[in-house]
């Protein structure tokens, strides 16, 4: 029954001038997408740290977007290409870790493709609904516990209200 | 921290599909908000002043105000939070329209989601630090680079409107292309006689530093406060003591030893030279290369003839600094030389047309000075080769412009219109020559341009062919051009006795390298890059730099004379008020976390990021950190992403706000 009526929580981080624009855009054109989408604006895709994508799984989000300006169309020169570098590695490194990868997804949208941001919003909540809920750090948190029971700073507590709140 | 959140309804934008009042009522019970209220239109004034009444009644702390877009109504916000005596930077939007209510249809689902979205403004807030706009005096002078039409308009507006103007211009006069031309579509203007008094008026402005035969070398700082260092060039001769009667150019013995870049190539000039008899300044230059004096020591005849003792062989190069405010850069352009092509280059030429190997085909320059009265013919038609008048001419449009295979996909914009000049200007002094064209389609946009090249066509029977040609060989002294005449759908063969190349307009050689020195981008083409295409057309995305005329793409002289004055307005817009106030969202260091490894410094696209020395009490350097200069710095925040350490942040943006908006949700 709960897993008929679980809806993903996709969080995306977007650069100001692209494609939190094209969003306004998709919003002015009245263009529909689903509403588990929540977008965090950045001045600029270079800015966004991978600490934040990792925050956010362990924050419990099921999917991530990562967009910005196009390639060559940065406001600020620069700051995609770097993007662009940081993203590749580390879309390889959550690869290594077994996070699906497609959990994680990169677009370009500028400020006039509101349709496109809508289509990439709308593949990613695809996606991850086919996917289905992101356990990782759920797991990791319980294994953890199980190998190391006593480490101060972890509520023991608190990971059992987890458990009981899943079950319920 | 007391917070308030305002929900508007937007009318009906908001309200059809979020339940704003169910809105307003969860976030009452978000820890920190002391107050939450739902409105009709929260822009309006009574919308307006509820938010206003409500911070000064509870002695709020930030606001949260659910509506449209922060790009649509931050600012309005910002400014009713400031009348009410809180710091604009509290002020957070949640974007309920364009992101929720327009984009949903649910509207148990869309009001969720803008509780979500209202839950993550207030977290956020809360974290946010107050921040004052930045204030950078301005230096009201301007430094404009290139002393060509472009570059000497700029100059005369900026000087005109009572400010400083430094022109810098890298060969000996200014003038640039136009002063090469013969005449000017579409009115046959002579082009010496409207350029000419413009120069001089650069010369004689009180308000205007003349930097002939001088480069830009270095730029430092940002917007309203640059400082310069040019180059200026060992002339050889004191520029205060030359009178520019012309003595030594006649008596140098050097002659024919150089080619006259001027003229194109298609006269010889000596060691000591002006460009050309107009030249502003009329002060000559001595070509170290060529000039006897520095090979063996001999001959200073120009020393001998110089009444004035201005030849000074042992000038050095002077470096100047200038304390500038705005820089316009009007580089121009050059044309594409279709034989010259250096081996790595992945541009293949036209080795098929024979120029550099045939001297009877030229370019569109080197036809210019041929049919200008000022030059090396002195406005007859003669052939380079042998100095007869040719009785045929063909005109071939679009070499190297919109032909990727062998030269670039652009349209270079000017050459219809002046190859239409040209077979004119030629039908107009030989009467019973015979002039063709081909061409690929003609582009005659702009006033009283189309009418022109009916003109050439209709009243001087200048003949169109629309093809390619496929190759040029030399038969009997006579040139045959052979290529398609695709709307007769039949080779064609013409033997002509002079062949004139439209090549393409590029970027000038060190475009991309004088780029670098300003920190401005440029396309593939070596094209400076305006801020925006379509609404920023003038300006370059650096702060304070502005670009005019056909450094930015192929353009015609009343184009590059538009844009020139638009750049001088930008330029004045700037010197408008006396500190320049921006944003305040800039990068920021924590010295004492920052590890100065410097990676900030090699990923900032603005040279922002730079070493700062910490010193201890006895002021002995102990470490280096990084140091944002908030005056270059455009707060991208990629700096922030790539610091190992986490000690440059990004205000407005920093970590601890971000990582509070996605432990909202």
């Amino acid at each position: 029954m709960k897993e008929q009526n679980w809806e993903p929580k996709i969080i995306a981080f977007v650069c100001n001038w692209c494609t939190y624009t094209g969003a306004d855009l998709a919003g002015t054109s009245r263009l529909k997408y689903p509403t588990n989408v929540k977008l965090i604006r950045v001045m600029c895709s270079g800015g966004i740290d991978p600490v934040f994508i990792l925050k956010a799984f362990e924050r419990g989000a099921d999917g991530i977007l990562v967009s910005g300006c196009h390639p060559n169309d940065c406001h600020y020169n620069a700051g995609n290409f770097h993007a662009r570098r940081r993203w590749t590695f580390f879309h390889e490194l959550l690869d290594y870790l077994g996070i699906d990868k497609n959990r994680l997804q990169f677009s370009w949208v500028s400020a006039s493709e509101g349709k496109k941001f809508v289509d990439v919003v709308s593949k990613v909540v695809n996606d991850v609904k086919a996917m289905g809920p992101f356990k990782g750090y759920e797991e990791l948190n319980n294994e953890f516990m199980t190998e190391f029971p006593d480490v101060s700073g972890v509520d023991e507590s608190m990971i059992l209200k987890e458990k009981e709140g899943e079950a319920v | 921290m007391k917070i308030g959140v305002f929900i508007c309804h937007c009318g009906e934008n908001i309200g059809r599909t979020v339940d704003c009042p169910r809105v307003a009522k969860a976030c009452e019970w978000l820890p920190g908000v002391d107050v939450s209220l739902d409105y009709k239109y929260m822009c309006s004034d009574p919308g307006q002043n509820m938010i206003k009444d409500e911070i000064r009644k509870r002695k709020l702390d930030a606001i949260v105000v659910g509506s449209c877009s922060p790009h649509m109504h931050e600012k309005t916000f910002r400014k009713a939070a400031v009348d009410a005596g809180i710091n604009p930077f509290l002020v957070e939007i949640a974007n309920l329209r364009e992101h929720c209510s327009w984009v949903h249809d649910d509207i148990d689902s869309s009001t969720d989601k803008a509780i979500d979205l209202v839950r993550m403004a207030v977290e956020k807030v809360k974290r946010n630090v107050p921040l004052t706009t930045i204030e950078v005096p301005v230096t009201k002078r301007t430094l404009v680079i290139g002393g060509g039409i472009a570059g000497i308009q700029a100059a005369l507006d900026v000087a005109n409107a009572g400010y400083e103007v430094v022109l810098v211009e890298k060969e000996p006069s200014i003038g640039g292309h136009m002063s090469q031309l013969s005449e000017t579509f579409p009115t046959l203007d002579c082009s010496q006689c409207i350029l000419t008094p413009r120069m001089v008026e650069v010369y004689q402005h009180p308000r205007i530093k003349l930097m002939t035969y001088s480069e830009v070398e270095k730029v430092e700082g940002f917007i309203g406060n640059f400082t310069v260092t040019i180059r200026k060039k060992a002339r050889h001769i004191d520029e205060d003591k030359c009178t520019g009667c012309g003595l030594c150019i006649t008596k140098c013995p050097t002659k024919k030893k150089a080619f006259n870049s001027f003229e194109e190539d298609l006269a010889y000039r000596p060691a000591v030279y002006v460009p050309f008899p107009q030249a502003v300044p009329n002060i000559p230059v001595i070509d170290e290369t060529i000039c006897m004096y520095y090979k063996n020591g001999k001959c200073g005849m120009c020393v001998k003839v110089c009444g004035r003792e201005a030849i000074d062989f042992h000038q050095q190069d002077k470096i100047v600094t200038e304390e500038i405010g705005a820089i316009i850069v009007a580089t121009g352009y050059k044309l594409y030389k279709i034989d010259k092509k250096p081996d790595d280059s992945p541009i293949k030429g036209y080795g098929e047309y024979g120029y550099g190997k045939y001297k009877d085909v030229v370019d569109g320059l080197q036809f210019e000075r041929i049919a200008s009265a000022s030059g090396p013919t002195s406005g007859e038609f003669k052939r380079p080769s042998d100095g007869k008048e040719p009785k045929k001419v063909v005109f071939i449009q679009c070499v190297g412009s919109r032909d990727e295979s062998k030269g670039f996909s652009y349209c270079s914009k000017i050459c219809c219109m002046y190859t239409a000049k040209h077979a004119m200007l030629y039908k107009h002094k030989v009467h019973d020559g015979e002039a063709y064209v081909f061409y690929m389609d003609i582009r005659s946009g702009g006033k009283m341009y189309d009418e022109f090249v009916r003109r050439a066509i209709e009243e001087d029977g200048v003949k169109y062919i629309r093809g390619r040609v496929s190759r040029i060989y030399e038969k009997d002294g006579k040139y045959i051009v052979r290529g398609e005449d695709t709307i007769a759908g039949m080779p064609v063969e013409i033997d002509a006795d002079m062949v004139v190349l439209a090549t393409a307009m590029i970027a000038q050689q060190d475009a991309s390298e004088l780029a670098q020195t300003i920190g401005i981008p440029y396309d593939k083409y070596g094209f400076y890059n305006e801020a925006h295409p379509k609404l920023r057309p003038i300006e370059s995305t650096t702060g304070g730099v502005f670009l005019a005329g056909a450094c930015q793409s192929p353009k015609d002289i009343p184009e590059s004379v538009a844009m020139a004055s638009a750049a001088a307005a930008k330029a004045l817009v700037l010197f408008g008020s006396d500190k320049l106030e921006r944003e305040p969202v800039v990068a920021y260091v924590n010295e004492s976390l920052c590890a100065g490894c410097f990676y900030c410094k090699k990923v900032c696209p603005y040279g922002a990021v730079e070493v700062k020395e910490v010193k201890d009490r006895n002021g002995v350097v102990y470490k280096e950190v990084a140091y944002v200069n908030t005056g270059l710095c455009q707060g991208c925040g990629t700096c922030t992403a790539t610091c190992p350490s986490k000690s440059v942040e990004l205000a407005g943006f920093n970590n601890e706000e971000i990582f509070a908006q996605i432990a909202a949700l």
